[in-house]
């Protein structure tokens, strides 16, 4: 009985929760946000490769790093080096970056699909980088700036959400490698701590 | 004689008239927790970042049109530390604001964009107005002015 009621106000409180999150950014930009623990939703988007790219068709993956991001925003810019040296790391480990633009490109001509396949071939992106086409997949996965990281797991269940580290202008500075540190715990079958963190980021471009 | 008058200068050189370079939040939280019966507005910004420069003018008409009143504004930059003097500085020549200006350089952002406001992910710009124990935040641009001074006015008129 007590047990009943426990989940009762759980339940409860997730939907307001849910609710408050949903409803969030001023009531204009919905974003139902994925969280640790939650099951990541899988897409199927045009990458710069000429790829078009789902989780699903990662047979051997034993997880991902889907990292909204793009060409323009300077804290990803700053990060861009970083999200490379992840992928060179990661996925040969079974763990593969698999980077996404959410910036409506009509409002951010610099993240058009030609300025993106022209950023990774002159920065060599080594993973695939993908146009959220019509913006239906960083809303569900509720990302709100750019660089924004998801690590989900082999069964797509999210291990950590947020930034990459703790001191974004200067590499020298960084004591917390919040994503290296997230996809260790993983591996050794144990949850990420922090498995949430926030970062200053550009906010989505969204057209209004 | 040259050296003290270059330091002196080269002190100065941050930011203009008086404005605050904060390297730790620690030192700026104290501004976030005043509560008498003023209303600050608080908006996160940078140079980079376009929706925020759009918006800035807003905030500049607030501080012009509430002058004298209990109404103060801070325009919180969270610009680069290397960007400071190269993007920032020009920028803040260039456009002159009356409006109070800071730089917060405290970059472990993990650490304190929850004591802000614990609905903040983190995207700029974003603006926090409080008043005695009521906060209002709201991560996202404003649409115009109008649309800013309607969150202030049922403030001014409580009192």
């Amino acid at each position: 009985m007590k047990t009943a009621l426990r989940t009762c106000l759980l339940a409860l409180f997730a939907f307001f929760f849910v609710l408050e999150k949903a409803q969030g950014q001023n009531g204009r930009t919905p974003q139902p946000v994925i969280m640790p623990g939650d099951s990541a939703p899988d897409f199927s988007l045009k990458a710069v490769s000429g790829k078009i790219v789902s989780l699903k068709d990662y047979k051997q993956a034993k997880g991902f790093l889907v990292i909204f991001t793009c060409n323009t925003c300077p804290y990803a810019q700053a990060y861009e080096g970083r999200i490379i040296d992840l992928h060179n790391k990661y996925a040969p480990l079974g763990y593969p970056v698999i980077a996404i633009n959410p910036n409506d490109p009509t409002v951010q001509p610099g993240d058009n699909f030609q300025a993106m396949q022209d950023r990774a071939k002159e920065r060599k992106y080594p993973f695939e980088y993908c146009l959220d086409e019509g913006q239906k997949v960083f809303p569900k996965y509720g990302a709100s700036r750019t660089p924004h990281v998801f690590l989900l797991d082999k069964t797509r269940r999210v291990r950590y959400v947020g930034a990459i580290d703790d001191s974004v202008d200067d590499e020298t500075q960084v004591t917390r490698r919040y994503v290296e540190e997230a996809i260790a715990a993983v591996m050794a079958g144990k949850d990420p701590d922090p498995s949430l963190t926030r970062a200053i980021g550009c906010g989505i471009k969204v057209k209004r | 004689m040259r050296k003290l008058l270059f330091l002196f200068l080269f002190g100065q050189a941050l930011l203009l008239r008086g404005q605050r370079v904060y390297e730790r939040f620690s030192d700026f939280l104290p501004y976030l927790q005043q509560q008498n019966d003023t209303i600050y507005v608080v908006n996160f910004w940078a140079t980079w970042c376009a929706p925020c420069i759009e918006e800035l003018p807003y905030f500049e008409q607030l501080h012009q049109e509430y002058r004298g009143r209990k109404v103060k504004v801070l325009l919180v930059s969270m610009d680069f530390r290397k960007d400071l003097e190269s993007k920032l500085k020009p920028f803040l020549q260039r456009r002159q604001f009356s409006a109070p200006i800071a730089a917060l350089l405290d970059s472990d952002y993990d650490n304190w964009i929850e004591q802000v406001d614990p609905q903040w992910t983190g995207s700029i710009p974003a603006t926090l107005i409080f008043h005695g124990e009521k906060r209002k935040f709201i991560e996202n641009e404003f649409s115009d002015y109008a649309e800013l001074k309607k969150l202030i006015d049922p403030l001014l008129d409580s009192k």
